[in-house]
């Protein structure tokens, strides 16, 4: 059994799962960015760099880990999800600021069963993530992998997950 | 006054080596906790159910330390190449990356070396004084294999 696990079955063409909401605090921009993007205008308010962009903005990185974050809670922990072997395309389109609320869609363009394994699906996915204003601020293009339901009954019953 | 704008002295083919990180059990699971986390990225034990058969660092977590990277050394690499400094408000924010690819795993205690590959520039027609530097970036494991690439751009002072 695989109880409520979504698998490749779950994701056909059309279907749109949500995305968030979350708000980032100028604490969590500085915090990632201390870490990861230490520029001036994602870790200081006061320089020049951040008056140059309208103040603090996340880094692009932070922004695509919040879009990784929305998608688990929305449907990844609760799928068969084998990964991703990469993305198209990442646009950051506007800032993410402090105090504002994200959210968005995963839309799948198309799934089929891979041609190296047709135990698991290539699904592809369009990831639109906006602020709290309607404004667009990321959008992404890729693909992620999903055991079909028969690989992950398979998985579950070699794992001693029985019910 | 005998240095260009560091725009002009840029040459496709440069190549910038950033660095190595080795990713260390508690900081694969730290981002992951945070950002990303599913069965493979948080234990041995969810991992072993999983294709990748052992605890592994999220993608995103791998592709941010290219950014650490980046920042840390990219513009004394970049220093290094011209052959003279960049001030330090050369570099704007970045419009997106591009090709993507998680080639292979990050597994704990792997030690991945970063590079970025100039491969064009361009100034901006709307924006004087402003153009775009383009880059190949990938990150290699101890065992010589690739395990993440992308396109990158970024916006650069021309003048």
């Amino acid at each position: 059994m695989t109880g409520d696990l979504l698998t490749f079955e779950d994701f056909p063409a059309g279907k749109e799962y949500p995305l968030g909401p979350v708000t980032v605090e100028a604490q969590d921009i500085i915090d990632f960015a201390t870490e990861f993007d230490p520029q001036p205008f994602h870790v200081d308010p006061g320089s020049q760099q951040a008056a140059q962009v309208g103040g603090l903005i996340a880094s692009g990185w932070h922004s695509c880990a919040l879009l990784m974050r929305m998608m688990c809670d929305s449907y990844l922990l609760r799928s068969a999800s084998d990964g991703s072997s990469g993305l198209d395309e990442v646009r950051w389109l506007k800032p993410v600021r402090p105090g504002d609320t994200l959210s968005g869609t995963s839309t799948v363009v198309s799934s089929r069963l891979s041609k190296s394994n047709p135990k698991r699906g290539i699904i592809i996915f369009h990831y639109e993530v906006r602020n709290q204003h309607g404004d667009v601020v990321m959008e992404v293009s890729g693909s992620g992998m999903v055991a079909t339901a028969a690989a992950a009954q398979e998985r579950a019953a070699a794992a001693g997950d029985r019910p | 006054m005998s240095e260009k704008a560091i725009f002009e002295l840029l040459e496709p083919g440069l190549v910038q080596n950033l660095g190595s990180h080795t990713f260390g059990r508690e900081e694969i699971i730290e981002f992951a906790r945070k950002f990303d986390p599913q069965p493979f990225h948080l234990s041995d034990e969810g991992a072993k159910k999983s294709h990748f058969g052992a605890l592994c660092a999220s993608g995103w977590h791998t592709l941010s330390v290219w950014m650490r990277l980046n920042i840390d050394n990219g513009r004394k690499e970049l220093e290094r190449l011209c052959g003279q400094p960049i001030p330090a408000d050369t570099f704007g924010p970045s419009p997106g990356v591009r090709n993507l690819k998680w080639s292979s795993p990050v597994y704990v205690g792997d030690t991945i070396t970063y590079t970025s590959t100039l491969t064009g520039k361009r100034k901006n027609p709307k924006r004087p004084g402003w153009g775009m530097m383009m880059s190949h970036s990938q990150g290699i494991n101890q065992n010589g294999i690739v395990v993440c690439a992308m396109d990158g751009a970024v916006t650069i002072r021309t003048q």
